[in-house]
């Protein structure tokens, strides 16, 4: 009998056993939605195929009867725009930012602590002011996600940043390199693979705070529909919207994480992966 | 004409004495291998002799002139490792030191100066044996091919000076002893002044024109803080004609 570790699945058992624990959970919500609906056919925690299809029909594929709207879309389109508006900003300062903080001692002396101490409030404490500099508009949404992301991204740049051999800086000097042409050719082609990375791994706190945000001010947008429904306790609603939600996180992570392959052949020639 | 003086030079961290009264001068197109126990600073001396560490006491002088205190075009420098530029192919590592010289804002040429880069950066690679690979990047190079480029990298600039921190440490023998010849043959012809440090005497005294031995003379416990190493041993190697004047030009020149 070989060890445990030793034995690994091949093609086919691989996809059979990653779809297995997704489709125990499908089946383990069949049969309590089922069981609930048999004692009351009113049941609205749990509802069957019959009334999610109906609502995933009328949300995404008929127009609103008050505004004439496709709700689903609408929804999806201003949150996106808000999730894209405030991760694009982020990811700017953030990159700026951490590699002068990795790289040019004279700024992270200045900037370090500075930025440690802003990635310790939590940002959604700073909502509410927001609200109050912003008005309810799409600023006050746009900018929760910038501040609750970017001082990570900060950091983790900078740490990639000064994690650059110092070999190669010295080498880049010793081909005469100015500190700004060791920023533009020697760091920065380096690092923005790394901010694809920093950028992927918050990108599921953006969520966080924009379904937050929508959920306290708005009048469209994912989160704002999901809070909405909640006081109709329209589950048929919700749960589609909320695998709809995380298949856009999915996609959005998968999207990046090809766009990395793609740009920067360099990271993964030759190295077998 | 390069000439290296090291005057009385001294290097302590804290309490700790790493290097004492280090004083000698080396003939123009000289190669000195720097030899000596792990710990014993010749490391420390090629990074005082890059710029990138300054001196406790004492100077360097090149040519004369004390060396500026950060690295500079006229050393150049191979290390074991991460000497190249993963992101860059192995044409664009050696073209990149023509960049910065002809693009202070960009960095990068266009036009005729490109093509002027690019045939001069193609006869480095050639001059190393990678006109094969000049597409690559590092990381589909062997160990021995990407020594190879860090050499061409560093001499298209046209240092006086080349500094090799234990440069092919990693290798096998049989690559080693080919990446030796080519060193060699670069060094007849380009004729800087190279400082290579080592750990493996029998390289040292088959390419180097001086021997210098880095060592400790007090070793009992209590004076390893106080006292650090010296030059024990400055070996002149015979048999090795220091390279005659320019009698080959440089490929990079001839090819200008």
């Amino acid at each position: 009998m070989r060890r445990l570790i030793n034995r690994k699945p091949d093609g086919v058992a691989r996809l059979a056993l990653m779809l297995l624990p997704f489709l125990l959970v499908l089946l383990a919500y069949m049969a309590a939605s089922e069981a609930r609906l048999a004692v009351n056919p009113n049941d609205k925690l749990l509802p069957g195929w019959a009334s999610i299809s109906a609502a995933v029909e009328r949300m995404a594929f008929l127009p609103d009867s008050r505004t004439g709207n496709y709700l689903m879309l609408n929804d999806t389109l201003a949150s996106l725009t808000r999730l894209g508006m405030g991760v694009v900003i982020a990811t700017a300062i953030g990159g700026v930012f951490g590699i002068l903080q990795g790289l040019i001692p004279y700024f992270r002396a200045i900037f370090n602590s500075f930025t440690n101490v802003l990635s310790m409030i939590p940002p959604l404490s700073v909502l509410p002011i927001l609200f109050i500099m912003f008005g309810l508009g799409e600023p006050a949404k746009v900018l929760l996600i910038v501040v609750g992301i970017t001082p990570f991204i900060i950091r983790d740049l900078a740490l990639r940043t000064s994690e650059i051999p110092h070999e190669e800086i010295i080498k880049a000097q010793t081909l005469g390199a100015s500190t700004w042409q060791i920023i533009l050719r020697v760091v920065v082609p380096q690092m923005l693979p790394r901010l694809i990375d920093a950028v992927r791994l918050s990108l599921g706190a953006a969520w966080l705070f924009l379904i937050a945000a929508e959920a306290i001010a708005s009048n469209a947008g994912l989160g704002y529909r999901i809070f909405l429904m909640r006081r109709y306790l329209a589950m048929d609603v919700i749960l589609p919207y909320v695998a709809w939600i995380t298949l856009l996180a999915f996609a959005l992570d998968l999207a990046l994480r090809l766009f990395q392959r793609a740009a920067f052949r360099w990271m993964y020639r030759g190295t077998g992966n | 004409m390069t000439q290296v003086t090291v005057e009385k030079l001294w290097k302590v961290y804290g309490d700790q004495t790493v290097l004492e009264n280090i004083s000698f001068d080396v003939a123009p197109r000289s190669f000195v291998a720097l030899v000596g126990p792990s710990g014993c600073g010749k490391s420390t001396f090629l990074r005082m002799m890059l710029g990138d560490e300054a001196p406790s006491r004492g100077r360097i002088l090149v040519d004369g002139v004390p060396l500026e205190a950060e690295p500079s075009p006229d050393r150049g420098v191979v290390f074991q490792k991460y000497s190249v530029f993963p992101h860059l192919t192995a044409l664009q590592n050696v073209m990149l030191g023509l960049e910065f010289a002809g693009s202070p804002f960009a960095a990068r040429l266009f036009g005729r100066a490109r093509r002027e880069a690019r045939n001069c950066a193609l006869d480095m690679l050639k001059c190393v044996g990678l006109e094969q690979a000049v597409r690559k990047y590092p990381s589909e190079l062997s160990g021995g091919m990407q020594q190879r480029l860090a050499i061409a990298q560093a001499l298209v600039k046209k240092p006086k000076i080349l500094l090799l921190d234990e440069p092919f440490g990693a290798l096998d023998p049989g690559i080693r002893a080919e990446v030796h010849e080519i060193l060699l043959s670069l060094w007849r012809e380009e004729g800087m002044t190279v400082f290579m440090v080592t750990h493996d005497l029998s390289e040292a005294f088959k390419l180097a024109t001086r021997v210098i031995a880095f060592d400790r003379r007090r070793t009992r416990p209590e004076e390893l803080k106080a006292y650090g190493a010296t030059v024990t041993f400055d070996i002149k190697v015979d048999g090795k004609a220091v390279p005659p004047a320019m009698s080959v030009p440089a490929p990079a020149l001839a090819a200008q």
